[in-house]
C-alpha cells in the first residue's frame, strides 16, 4: 500500500516505471482485433455480422453477400479509422510529451534529459513557465520562504495560481546542498485524488534531522500544471509516467444511454423477435409447400433425399431475407445527427457568456435527446443559481448592527466611527475578517493590492476590511503582515484548521507579534461555531437574532470567533496536531478530531453578512421550466430558508425523521389536489437517515412533490439524491457549478456544468457546461426538445423503410413457393438502405416543429417530449402498420398493374422498388415540419439520384438491370402504377393526419397552427393563469416568519403545526424559489462548501 | 452569411473583412451563420382544410378521367383466350403424366377460336401458363449468364444446379433448370378462309437481350441429353442470340401466371373470323395441375388488356372526391377555428375551475 521514494538514489529507481506517458488505448499490431472486439461487443454489430457471414453460403443466400458485406464493411472502417485517427492524434502528443527536454539532477551535476527518462526519485529542475513533468514533491524554490506558484488549470481547470511550499524538512537548504540530498519519502500507492498527498518524508544525515515531516498536497507539483511567477522550483519525483495523478484519474467515462436509445434498444428488440416469428412462420410453410408443391413442380427438380440440413436451408434464407428489417444504417444515421444536435449547442450564439466569454459546450454528443426529456432538475444554489460574487453587506458586533439602515456596513458611520474609536470588539472582528483565511495578497504594480481568492466569501471579506482600515498587506511564509490605519501588525500563523464540507469552519492559530500572544481565531456556519461558544456571560441570544434576520433577507452569514490559548494549551495540542498530520490513512477525519479540542470555548465576536445576487434571469428560468413539467430539487450545502407553502422535514433522530416523514407524506397526500405546488423541505441530518432508513417512504414523497428543498447536504446525498430519484426512472438532470457537485453530476442522466467561478471542476465532468443557469431553458426547451423529435422521427422512419422493403419481400415469397427468392437485387437492396432512404431523412435535424419563440412561450409542450409520446411502443405501432399498409399497396399495385405478359422480374422489382422511393419521398416530406433549402435538395435530389444512379446502371450489360429503367421510362403503364401507388398509399395517411389535426389537435398543432396564422394569440392565456396563481406576496412572507419564529434549535423538526392546518393555508398559491425577482435568495447562516483549500 | 450581430458593445464584433483584428480580441463567441443558429429561412406548409380538400378534389379531378381512359384503352384490346390442356389430351386417359411424358404418342390437338370483335394487326400470340413458379428460388438461379453471352465461358456452368454438367461430365449450354425446362408446346393457325396465318417469330425478345446478353456466337451443346427430358430441344447450328424462344423464356416471370410471347399474326382480324389452331400439346403442367392458355391478343398505349389499372383509378378517383366532400361538408357543419388556445389543454382545466 505504500511506496517508498528514495531522493536522488540509481539503486531504487527501477522499481517503478519511468516516465514515459501513454495515452493510446492501441498498437500498431493490436489496432485490428482490438477495435473489432470492440465493435462486435455491440449486439447490433454481432448480428449483422452472423448475417453476413451466413449469407457467404451460397445455398442460403437470396442475394449476393456484397449488400450485406459493404455497409457492414463501411460503417466499421468509419469508425476504426475514426478510432485510428483519435489513437494517432494521442500518440503525437504523448511523444512530444515523452521527447521534452526537461532538466535533472545526476550525480550532483544538471543534466537535460528527455522528459520519459525521468525515474521515481530523481530531482527535476523546473524554470518559470516550465510544465511539470511529472509528481513531484517540492523540496526547493527560488523563493527564500520556499514559496512556488501553479496554475493548475490543465488538472482540475481552476485558473487561480496556487501556492505550494517546501516541506519544513527542507527550508534553509541552499540550491548545491539540494544537489546531493538524500532521504525517503514515504508515501501511497498512486491513486487519482488531485486534492490529497497524505505522505511523509525524512532527510538522511547530514541533511538536518532525523524528524519526520509530513507532506500534504501543498507541497507537491503535479504533472500538467505551469509554474509561475517562480523563478526556479525543484522536486523529487514520486509517480511518474502513467501513475501520476493525472494519468490515474484519467479514464473513460461510463457511456451514458438515453432513454431515447433504451427505446430505440427495447424496439429493436421487439422487431428481432417479431423477425425470428416470421422466420420460423415462413420457413415452416417453405418446408411443407416444399414437400406437399415443390415435389410435382418437376422443372425445380428438387432431390428427393436432402442432405441433413435441409429442414434448415428454408428457414435461414428468410432470416437472411428479413435481416433488412433492422436496418443497418440507423446506428451511422443516429451518431450522425447527435454529433449536429452537438454542434447546434457549440454554436449557439444564446448560449455563449459575454460576460465570461465562454460559449456552451456539448462535452457528450450523445444524449442531446435526454435533455428533450428531463423530469427532475436537481440544482445546486451557490455559484449555480447565484452569481457567486460576495459583497459584505451587513455585520453585527457584539449586539450592534451595522448596515441596516442603508444595507452597506462599509458606509455605515456608526461602523466607521467605533473603528476610529478603536473599539475592541470592531476591532478583533476585523482582525478575523483579515487573517481568518486562505487569501493570498498580491501587490500589483501600481501599489494596490489584489486579492487571489478560492472562495468568494474570503474574498469579499478581506476586501471589505481593507475598505475599513484594515488591510492585508502580505504573507510571507508564516509570517502575516496587516495594516491598521497606519499602523504595521505582525503576525505568525502558526497553524491552519482547513475547511471540510464536515466542520463547515475554519480556524487559524496566529501568534500576535505585538503582544507575543497565541490566539485562535475562527469562522463558520452559525450551527458551527455558536454550539462551540460557551464563554461564561455571553449572550448568545443577539447572534442567533442576527442570523435570523439575515437570513430573511436573503443574506449568507458567517459567525466570527475569537479565543486566547495560553501556551501550554497550545503546545500540547500542537502535539496532538501533528501527529495527525502526519498519519496516512484517514488524516482527515483525526485532523477534524483534533481540531475539535481547540475549537472550543469560542467567544463569539458578530455576524457577518455577505450579499450572494442571483444570476440574471434565474427566477424566469426556474419558472419556465417549472411550467414545463420539470420538478425541481435545490440541493445545497447551505442551509436554507425559501420561502412558500413549505413542509419541514426534520429530526435528528430516527423517531423523530419518521413522524416527521410520516407527517409531511400524510399532508402531501392529503392536499394531493394540487399536491404539486407545495415544497418540502429537508436537511442534511435528517436526509442522511432517511436515505439509510426510510427510503421506500422518501421515494413515495419525491414522486408526490414537484419540488424539494434539501440543505446542508453531503456530495455524497447529492449522489445519493439523484440515486434514488433515477431508481424510480425518472430522468434527471443535475446542474453544478463546484467540485463539490461532481459527483451528482456524474451521477444524474444528465450532468450540465456551470463554468463558473468555483473553476471548471463540475464543467470538466459536465456532459454540457454552460456559462449561465439561464441557458439552460434555451438547452432543455429548444436543444433539447427538437433533439427528441428529431431522433424520435429519424430512428422511427429507419425502421419504417427497412421494413416496408422486408414486407414486400414476404409478400413476394408468398407467390414464388415460399422458397425464399429475393424480389429485388442486391444491388437495389444495398442502395435502398445505404442511400436512397437515409440521406432525405438526415435532414430532419433541420426540422423544427415550432419555432423557438413558440416554444419557449408555451413551455408546457415539453411535456410530449417527457412522456415519450413522440417515440413510443404505440407511436412504433402506427409506423409498423404504415409500412405493412404500404407494402401490401406497392406489392399489390405493382403485381396487378405488371401482371400478364408484363410479369417479368427485373421489371417488375423496379416498379416496386420506385414505388417504395416515391412513398418514402413523401412520407418523409408530409412528416417534415419545415423545409429549409437543404431539405428540399435532400428529398427531391435524391428521388433525382435514385433514377440518374438506377438509369446509370441499367447502362451496364452485364447486370441484370441492363436496360430496364429505359424500357420503363417509355412505357406509360409504369408512370400511371406510380401515381396509383402515391395516392393509395399517402391518400389515407394524408387523410388520417388532416383529421387529427383538425379535430382532434395535440397542443403541438394548435401552437403550429397559431404560429403560421401569425396572431399574437399564444401565450395569452397562459399570462392570465400567471397572474390568478401568482400568490400573495405578504401573505405569505407572514407565513414564513411565522414559521421561522417557532424555531428554536436548528434539528427540531419544524412540522409543528397539524396537517389540518398546513392545509389551511394551501391557497390558490404555486410554490417559489425566489419571492419575486427583486427579492434576495434567501439563505441562513451560511458557511457553505465555498470555503476550498489547497 | 457572415454578417455577425453582435448586441452588446462590449463584445467585439466579428468582422468578414480582416481590418478588425485587434478587435477580434480572442473571443469564443461562435460564429454567426444562418446554418449554425438554425434560422435557415424554411417554410412550414401546415394541413388546413382548405389545402386538404383542393388536394383530395384536385386528385379526383385527374384520376377519374385517367381511368376512364385507362379502361377504354383496356375494353379496346380484344383479347381470345383458350385453355386447352384439358381438353387436348384424351378422354379415356387416366394417368395423364406418363401420357404426356411418353415421346412416342402424338400429341396433335385442334382448337378452333372464334374471333368476338375486329383485331387489328400485329395480333399478338401468347402462352399462358398458371401455377408455374419461375420466381422459385432454385429455379430462378439455375442459370449463367457468362455462359450464355461469352462463347470461351462455356465451362462456366456455377449456379446452374442441377442441370451443369451432363452424365459424362461435358458443360451444358445453355446450362441451368430455366433453359433444361423450355416450353415445348407449338402452334400452327389456319384461317376459316383455309389461309394459314403465318406466326412470326422474330423480334419477339428483348432487342437488348439478342444484343448483349446471347451471344451471337454461342451455340447450344450438350443440351437435352440427358436422361431425363426437361422441355423443347434446341437447334445446336442455330447461335443462342437467335434462339428467341429461349431469350423469351430466360426472361423470368416474377409470379406464378404469366403470359409469354410466342409470336405476332400480321394480318388483320374480322369479327366472327374462326381460326383453327392445330397445336402440339407437348409439355408437361399436369404433374403440378398447372394451366396452359393459348391468348391472342391486341394492344394499346398502355399494354394488354388489363381493367385494373382503370377500375382503380376511378375509384380512388371517386373515394378523393367522397373525402372531399365530406371534409367540406364537416368544416362546414362543424367550423373549428384551428389555433384557438381555448383548446389548449393546461388554459382549459385551469380556467374552468
Amino acid at each position: 500500500m505504500k511506496r517508498f521514494v528514495y531522493i536522488n538514489d540509481d539503486s531504487f529507481q527501477d522499481s517503478f516505471c519511468d516516465n514515459r506517458i501513454s495515452n493510446r488505448k492501441y498498437t500498431i499490431l493490436n489496432f485490428l482485433p482490438k477495435n473489432l472486439l470492440e465493435q462486435f461487443s455491440r449486439f447490433m454489430n454481432q448480428y449483422f455480422l452472423l448475417i453476413a457471414c451466413l449469407q457467404l453460403w451460397p445455398l442460403i443466400t437470396p442475394v449476393n453477400p456484397a449488400s450485406t458485406w459493404g455497409p457492414l464493411i463501411f460503417i466499421f472502417s468509419v469508425s476504426s479509422s475514426k478510432e485510428a485517427w483519435d489513437d494517432y492524434n494521442r500518440y503525437l502528443s504523448d511523444k512530444k510529451a515523452n521527447e521534452k527536454k526537461v532538466w535533472v539532477v545526476k550525480e550532483g551535476i544538471r543534466n537535460q534529459i528527455e522528459a520519459q527518462d525521468i525515474h521515481v526519485g530523481k530531482i527535476v529542475w523546473l524554470r518559470e513557465n516550465d510544465e511539470v513533468p511529472c509528481d513531484l514533491v517540492l523540496i526547493g524554490t527560488s523563493d527564500p520562504q520556499g514559496i512556488c506558484f501553479v496554475e493548475t488549470a490543465a488538472l482540475d481547470g481552476e485558473t487561480d495560481l496556487k501556492t505550494r511550499v517546501i516541506p519544513s524538512a527542507c527550508v534553509g537548504l541552499a540550491s548545491e546542498q539540494l544537489h546531493k540530498i538524500k532521504g525517503v519519502i514515504e508515501c501511497p500507492n498512486p491513486d487519482n485524488d488531485i486534492r490529497r498527498f497524505d505522505s511523509n518524508m525524512r532527510l538522511f544525515p547530514p541533511f538536518l534531522d532525523n524528524d519526520i515531516c509530513p507532506l500534504t498536497i501543498n507541497n507537491t507539483l503535479l504533472q500538467s500544471c505551469y509554474l509561475r511567477n517562480t523563478d526556479w522550483a525543484c522536486g523529487v519525483a514520486v509517480y511518474t509516467g502513467n501513475e501520476t495523478k493525472l494519468g490515474m484519474s484519467r479514464g473513460i467515462a461510463e457511456p451514458k444511454l438515453t432513454a431515447v436509445d433504451a427505446m430505440i434498444d427495447k424496439l429493436t428488440g421487439a422487431i428481432f423477435l417479431f423477425q425470428l416469428v416470421v422466420v420460423v412462420v415462413l420457413g415452416f410453410a417453405g418446408n411443407i409447400w416444399k414437400d406437399t408443391e415443390a415435389r410435382k413442380q418437376w422443372y425445380v427438380m428438387y432431390p428427393i433425399e436432402g442432405p441433413w440440413y435441409e429442414l434448415l436451408v428454408i428457414p435461414l434464407r428468410f432470416e437472411l431475407l428479413c435481416s433488412i428489417m433492422i436496418p443497418i444504417s440507423i446506428k451511422v444515421s443516429l451518431d450522425l445527427v447527435k454529433t449536429i444536435y452537438a454542434k447546434f449547442i457549440e454554436w449557439d450564439e444564446e448560449m455563449f457568456d459575454q460576460d465570461t466569454n465562454t460559449p456552451a459546450h456539448a462535452a457528450n454528443t450523445a444524449i442531446s435527446e435526454d435533455l428533450g426529456q428531463v423530469e427532475y432538475i436537481l440544482t445546486d444554489k451557490t455559484g449555480t443559481l447565484t452569481e457567486n460574487s460576495m459583497v459584505f453587506r451587513r455585520c453585527c458586533i457584539s449586539g450592534i448592527f451595522y448596515g441596516n439602515e442603508n444595507g452597506d456596513a462599509l458606509k455605515d458611520a456608526a461602523l466607521l466611527n467605533a473603528i476610529s474609536n478603536n473599539v475592541p470588539d470592531v476591532i478583533r472582528f476585523l482582525t478575523v475578517m483579515t487573517i481568518c483565511n486562505t487569501v493570498i495578497p498580491v501587490k500589483s504594480i501600481g501599489g494596490a493590492m489584489m486579492y487571489k481568492a478560492l472562495s468568494q466569501d474570503e474574498y469579499a471579506l478581506v476586501n471589505a476590511a481593507s475598505q475599513l482600515h484594515m488591510v492585508l498587506i502580505s504573507k510571507s511564509g508564516n509570517f502575516l503582515q496587516v495594516n491598521f490605519r497606519g499602523v504595521a501588525l505582525q503576525y505568525e500563523i502558526l497553524d491552519i484548521l482547513e475547511f471540510t464540507s464536515d466542520r463547515k469552519r475554519m480556524s487559524v492559530v496566529v501568534k500576535d507579534c505585538q503582544t507575543e500572544k497565541i490566539i485562535l481565531l475562527s469562522k463558520g456556519a452559525d450551527e458551527a461555531i455558536l454550539p462551540h461558544a460557551s464563554v461564561a456571560g455571553q449572550q448568545l441570544r443577539p447572534f442567533i437574532d442576527a442570523v435570523e434576520q439575515y437570513a430573511l433577507l436573503g443574506l449568507r452569514t458567517l459567525c466570527f470567533g475569537w479565543r486566547e490559548l495560553d501556551e501550554g494549551e497550545y503546545i500540547e495540542w500542537s502535539r496532538m496536531f501533528k501527529e495527525a498530520n502526519s498519519t496516512l490513512t484517514d488524516r482527515e477525519w483525526k485532523l477534524a478530531e483534533v481540531c475539535q479540542k481547540l475549537e472550543h470555548h469560542i467567544e463569539i465576536l458578530g455576524v457577518a453578512a455577505i450579499e450572494d445576487r442571483l444570476q440574471d434571469g434565474v427566477p424566469e428560468t426556474i419558472e419556465t421550466l417549472r411550467k414545463s413539467g420539470i420538478n425541481f430539487w435545490m440541493l445545497t450545502g447551505d442551509k436554507q430558508k425559501p420561502r412558500g407553502q413549505l413542509l419541514f422535514l426534520n429530526g435528528r433522530t430516527e423517531d423523530e425523521v419518521f413522524r416527521s416523514l410520516e407527517m409531511v407524506l400524510r399532508t402531501m397526500k392529503i392536499t394531493s389536489s394540487e399536491p404539486k405546488e407545495i415544497a418540502f423541505v429537508v436537511d442534511g441530518v435528517a436526509l442522511e437517515i432517511i436515505l439509510k432508513q426510510f427510503k421506500v417512504s422518501f421515494t413515495e414523497l419525491a414522486t408526490l412533490s414537484r419540488t424539494a428543498i434539501c440543505c446542508r447536504v453531503t456530495p455524497s446525498q447529492k449522489a445519493q439524491l439523484v440515486e434514488l430519484l433515477k431508481s424510480c426512472d425518472y430522468r434527471t438532470l443535475a446542474i453544478g457549478d463546484g467540485g463539490n457537485d461532481v459527483r451528482m453530476i456524474q451521477q444524474a442522466d444528465i450532468g450540465v456544468g456551470i463554468s463558473g467561478r468555483e473553476g471548471l471542476q463540475a464543467a470538466r465532468a459536465a456532459d454540457y457546461s454552460i456559462g449561465k443557469f439561464r441557458f439552460l431553458k434555451r438547452l432543455i426547451l429548444v436543444h433539447g426538445r427538437y433533439s427528441y423529435n428529431r431522433t424520435a422521427f429519424l430512428s422511427q422512419y429507419s425502421f419504417y423503410k427497412s421494413l416496408l422493403l422486408c414486407f414486400i419481400q414476404i409478400l413476394f415469397s408468398l407467390f414464388s413457393g415460399v422458397s425464399g427468392s429475393s424480389l429485388f437485387n442486391s444491388v437495389s437492396l444495398m442502395a435502398y438502405n445505404v442511400f436512397y432512404t437515409s440521406i432525405p431523412v438526415l435532414t430532419c435535424f433541420l426540422d423544427k416543429d415550432l419555432s423557438e419563440k413558440t416554444v419557449m412561450q408555451n413551455p408546457q409542450i415539453l411535456a410530449y417530449c417527457q412522456a415519450g409520446r413522440i417515440l413510443n411502443p404505440t407511436t412504433f405501432a402506427g409506423w409498423f402498420g404504415r409500412s405493412a399498409y404500404h407494402a401490401l399497396v406497392v406489392f399489390l399495385v405493382t403485381m396487378h398493374a405488371y401482371a400478364g405478359e408484363k410479369s417479368e422480374i427485373e421489371e417488375v422489382s423496379m416498379v416496386a422498388l420506385s414505388g417504395c422511393i416515391w412513398l418514402q419521398a413523401l412520407v418523409v416530406t408530409l412528416e417534415m415540419n419545415s423545409f429549409t433549402i437543404l431539405q428540399h435538395i435532400a428529398i427531391w435530389g435524391n428521388f433525382l439520384a435514385f433514377y440518374v444512379i438506377n438509369s446509370i446502371v441499367s447502362t451496364i450489360p452485364r447486370l441484370g438491370m441492363y436496360t430496364i429503367m429505359f424500357r420503363l421510362f417509355r412505357q406509360s403503364s409504369y408512370w400511371v402504377t406510380m401515381i396509383l401507388i402515391l395516392a393509395i398509399g399517402m391518400g389515407p395517411v394524408l387523410a388520417i393526419k388532416y383529421f387529427r389535426y383538425t379535430y382532434k389537435p395535440n397542443i403541438i398543432n394548435i401552437l403550429q397552427h397559431q404560429e403560421r396564422s401569425g396572431g399574437p394569440v399564444y401565450a395569452m392565456g397562459i399570462g392570465n393563469l400567471e397572474s390568478q396563481l401568482r400568490p400573495m406576496d405578504s401573505d405569505l412572507s407572514s407565513l414564513s416568519v411565522t414559521q421561522s419564529k417557532s424555531r428554536n434549535t436548528v434539528h427540531e423538526p419544524l412540522l409543528s403545526d397539524s396537517p389540518t392546518a398546513t392545509r389551511r393555508s394551501v391557497g390558490p398559491s404555486t410554490f417559489e424559489f425566489f419571492p419575486s425577482a427583486q427579492s434576495r435568495l434567501s439563505s441562513t447562516s451560511t458557511y457553505n462548501r465555498n470555503f476550498k483549500n489547497n | 452569411m457572415m454578417n455577425s450581430t453582435s448586441a452588446s458593445p462590449a463584445e467585439p464584433t466579428i468582422s468578414v473583412s480582416g481590418d478588425g483584428t485587434d478587435a477580434r480580441r480572442n473571443s469564443k463567441r461562435p460564429k454567426y451563420s444562418r446554418f449554425t443558429q438554425q434560422e435557415l429561412p424554411a417554410c412550414k406548409p401546415i394541413l388546413t382544410p382548405q389545402w386538404v380538400i383542393s388536394i383530395f378534389t384536385l386528385v379526383g379531378i385527374i384520376f377519374v378521367p385517367i381511368g376512364v381512359a385507362a379502361l377504354l384503352a383496356s375494353n379496346d384490346v380484344v383479347e381470345i383466350v383458350d385453355r386447352y390442356e384439358t381438353e387436348c389430351i384424351p378422354k379415356n386417359i387416366s394417368d395423364k403424366i406418363g401420357y404426356i411424358q411418353n415421346p412416342a404418342i402424338s400429341k396433335k390437338c385442334t382448337r378452333v377460336l372464334k374471333v368476338p370483335k375486329d383485331m387489328d394487326k400485329p395480333v399478338y400470340v401468347y402462352y399462358q401458363l398458371d401455377n408455374f413458379y419461375q420466381n422459385h428460388r432454385r429455379y430462378v438461379k439455375s442459370r449463367n449468364d457468362q455462359q450464355l453471352r461469352d462463347k470461351s465461358k462455356a465451362n462456366e456452368t456455377s449456379g446452374c444446379d442441377p442441370e451443369k454438367t451432363t452424365a459424362n461430365g461435358m458443360p451444358i449450354v445453355p446450362c441451368g433448370l430455366i433453359a433444361w425446362s423450355l416450353f415445348n408446346d407449338t402452334y400452327n393457325f389456319t384461317h376459316s378462309n383455309g389461309e394459314t396465318l403465318t406466326v412470326n417469330k422474330k423480334d419477339i425478345s428483348w432487342k437488348s437481350d439478342r444484343n448483349h446478353k446471347f451471344g451471337s456466337d454461342v451455340f447450344p451443346k450438350n443440351f437435352q441429353n440427358g436422361t431425363l427430358k426437361g422441355g423443347k430441344t434446341l437447334d445446336p447450328t442455330v447461335p443462342l442470340s437467335k434462339q428467341e424462344d429461349l431469350i423469351v423464356w430466360m426472361r423470368t416471370a416474377a409470379l406464378p401466371t404469366f403470359r409469354k410471347l410466342y409470336g405476332r399474326i400480321e394480318v388483320d382480324l374480322k369479327e366472327n373470323d374462326t381460326i383453327t389452331v392445330e397445336l402440339e400439346n407437348n409439355y408437361n403442367t399436369y404433374s403440378f395441375g398447372g394451366k396452359k392458355k393459348l391468348v391472342l391478343s391486341t394492344t394499346s398505349w398502355l399494354g394488354g388488356k388489363n381493367d385494373f389499372l382503370g377500375i382503380a383509378y376511378i375509384s380512388i378517383g371517386g373515394v378523393c372526391f367522397f373525402l372531399a366532400t365530406l371534409f367540406t361538408i364537416v368544416y362546414l357543419v362543424k367550423p373549428r377555428k384551428l389555433g384557438d388556445p381555448s383548446y389548449l389543454s393546461w388554459n382549459s382545466n385551469r380556467l374552468m375551475q
